[in-house]
């Protein structure tokens, strides 16, 4: 059954103690374009939510909202039982080591080699290392997405699906509680877009961690969510399994699975 | 000038918007009772989009300035990326500016020979292209050729990082992107320029030795003993002190270019291009501000 329709589930939902993200009344505008308006969800232990929407909807603005790249104009985004809006600089950069991104673009450092890559969230972030460690944390998540022999090479070597994959082993080298994907099949063609969407669940159950997923890709919402998110006129318009929201009489759900 | 009353005539909608203040290329009629207060602003004075979006860009400009100084002197220090900064920026940007500055001199030498065979002072060659490459022509050929490889290069680079998302996984991995990236930069610009002005200068003073002798014949020793000779303290410093501010303004603005870059791949071609226009500019303008202070100071 579909929970929410029409932005009504603002109430905590019962299993409260598993919640990981919560974000209540959630308001950003840029300019006179207002890009979330009251928007509520919640997020909890190894769940992913599935956010669809169109494009220019917010989606992005809200995961960089979540992880305190986009300053909110009022709301409460709390995650991990802190409310980012209000957390310095150094208490964000905490809360950061404990939350993936991936990046619609990747992100990759053009100028750094793969290891570098990945050694930069290890050095970066207030964690002290040995260079053994360092070197241990690199090859294993370079095994998870089966990519070791590219330890040495440059971004500009790899192609598309090589690069998203080394973009997710750079996320989850911290072994993050939280990953927030952005638009992690895009450009990509749809057997590679398969392999990175297996990838992500495969990791997600390996780390067991919760995933906000943004997508526009029908094959990721259906492989990979537990529930769908339909973000809406700034709104958390619907929420519900993607069969739910499949069998919706609601014309504007329809139409995203028409 | 200030009126209490509107004088008659049209004033567009867009125009009395504002509330205590109005500023109008026109007539004014029809205002708003609220509109007590207003200024009637004759056309030719009335700033221009373009006026005003250069002040406005002047204002970020500053803001940014200021920026960079709030966080220059704060830890965490990013020694390790200054000390890679100062090696691309200054070690590799030596073979094209080492090559440019003997042609330099080469060139000068052998187009002032003429004219001071003509006077008869032949013999003040090497002195005169001495003063004139280390005073003014070395310091500001350097500026630019510097200007043109690494403030585009620093634009391009921040740019494209900008528009793909670089500076924010910077961001989510920790680090603070503008002292990780801008700060470094306009450093190592700042402390590189005047290192490669004094190694440019010694270069343009040796294509200038190879010149004097294509016509003639002087020892390596006369010809540096004349240069030497003829330079003073008031020579070398300020043209020494004026290159930290054209590299600063070099490592500045293709920072605040890239940085700020929109609209895409198309912006990182217009951060490069501008930021290589506006140093250019801002050297001549630094130039032009130094020769004042030297000037006053009784070091010319």
């Amino acid at each position: 059954m579909l929970q929410t329709i029409n932005n009504t589930r603002n109430s905590p939902l019962p299993d409260e103690d598993n919640e990981i993200i919560a974000v209540e009344h959630l308001y950003k505008s840029f300019g006179s374009n207002k890009v979330l308006i009251d928007f509520s969800m919640l997020l909890h232990k190894e769940e992913n939510i599935v956010v669809l929407g169109k494009s220019g909807s917010g989606k992005s603005v809200l995961i960089k909202c979540i992880i305190g790249l986009v300053k909110p104009d009022s709301g409460t985004i709390r995650v991990l039982g802190q409310n980012i809006p209000e957390l310095s600089m150094e208490e964000l950069d905490k809360i950061r080591v404990r939350i993936g991104f991936l990046f619609q673009s990747n992100a990759l450092y053009d100028s750094m080699s793969v290891r570098q890559n990945l050694e930069f969230p290890l050095r970066r972030h207030s964690i002290r290392l040995r260079q053994d460690e360092v070197d241990t944390l690199v090859m294993n998540a370079l095994e998870d997405v089966g990519l070791q022999h590219t330890i040495d090479m440059m971004p500009a070597e790899l192609s598309g699906g090589m690069r998203k994959r080394i973009a997710l082993a750079r996320t989850l080298i911290l072994k993050p509680d939280i990953i927030l994907y952005d638009e992690p099949t895009t450009g990509l063609d749809p057997i590679t877009a398969k392999e990175i969407i297996e990838l992500m669940i495969r990791i997600q159950k390996k780390y067991r961690s919760a995933s906000i997923i943004i997508s526009h890709d029908m094959n990721c919402v259906k492989m990979a969510s537990d529930k769908v998110l339909m973000l809406i006129e700034g709104k958390c318009y619907a929420l519900g399994t993607m069969e739910e929201l499949q069998r919706s009489a609601d014309p504007k759900v329809k139409k995203f699975f028409e | 000038m200030k009126s209490k009353s509107p004088p008659a005539n049209n004033i567009s909608e867009r125009t009395y918007r504002t509330k205590n203040y109005i500023i109008a290329s026109g007539y004014i009629s029809d205002l708003p009772v609220a509109a007590t207060n207003y200024y009637y602003i004759p056309e030719f004075m009335t700033p221009s989009r373009s006026w005003q979006s250069f002040l406005e860009e002047t204002g970020v400009l500053l803001r940014f300035t200021g920026r960079f100084f709030s966080q220059c002197f704060r830890p965490r220090y990013e020694i390790a990326e200054f000390l890679r900064q100062c090696f691309i920026i200054g070690y590799r940007s030596l073979p094209l500016i080492g090559l440019t500055a003997f042609i330099m001199g080469l060139v000068l030498t052998m187009q002032l020979r003429p004219s001071l065979i003509d006077y008869g002072v032949e013999s003040q060659l090497p002195a005169m292209v001495g003063i004139a490459i280390v005073r003014e022509i070395g310091p500001v050929i350097v500026a630019l050729i510097f200007a043109g490889k690494i403030g585009s290069s620093i634009g391009a680079e921040l740019g494209s990082m900008k528009v793909t998302e670089q500076i924010d996984a910077m961001e989510v991995s920790g680090t603070n992107p503008f002292k990780y990236l801008v700060v470094t930069r306009v450093l190592a610009s700042t402390v590189m320029l005047p290192v490669l002005v004094m190694l440019g200068d010694a270069i343009s003073l040796y294509g200038s030795f190879l010149g004097v002798n294509i016509r003639g014949t002087t020892s390596f020793d006369l010809f540096w003993n004349q240069v030497l000779g003829n330079l003073s303290f008031g020579d070398v410093i300020p043209a020494f002190v004026k290159s930290f501010f054209f590299g600063f303004a070099v490592g500045l603005i293709g920072c605040y270019r890239g940085y700020y870059s929109t609209k895409g791949t198309e912006g990182v071609g217009r951060s490069a291009n501008s930021a290589v226009v506006i140093s250019s500019v801002l050297i001549f303008l630094i130039d032009l501000v130094a020769v004042q202070i030297t000037d006053i100071l009784g070091l010319n």
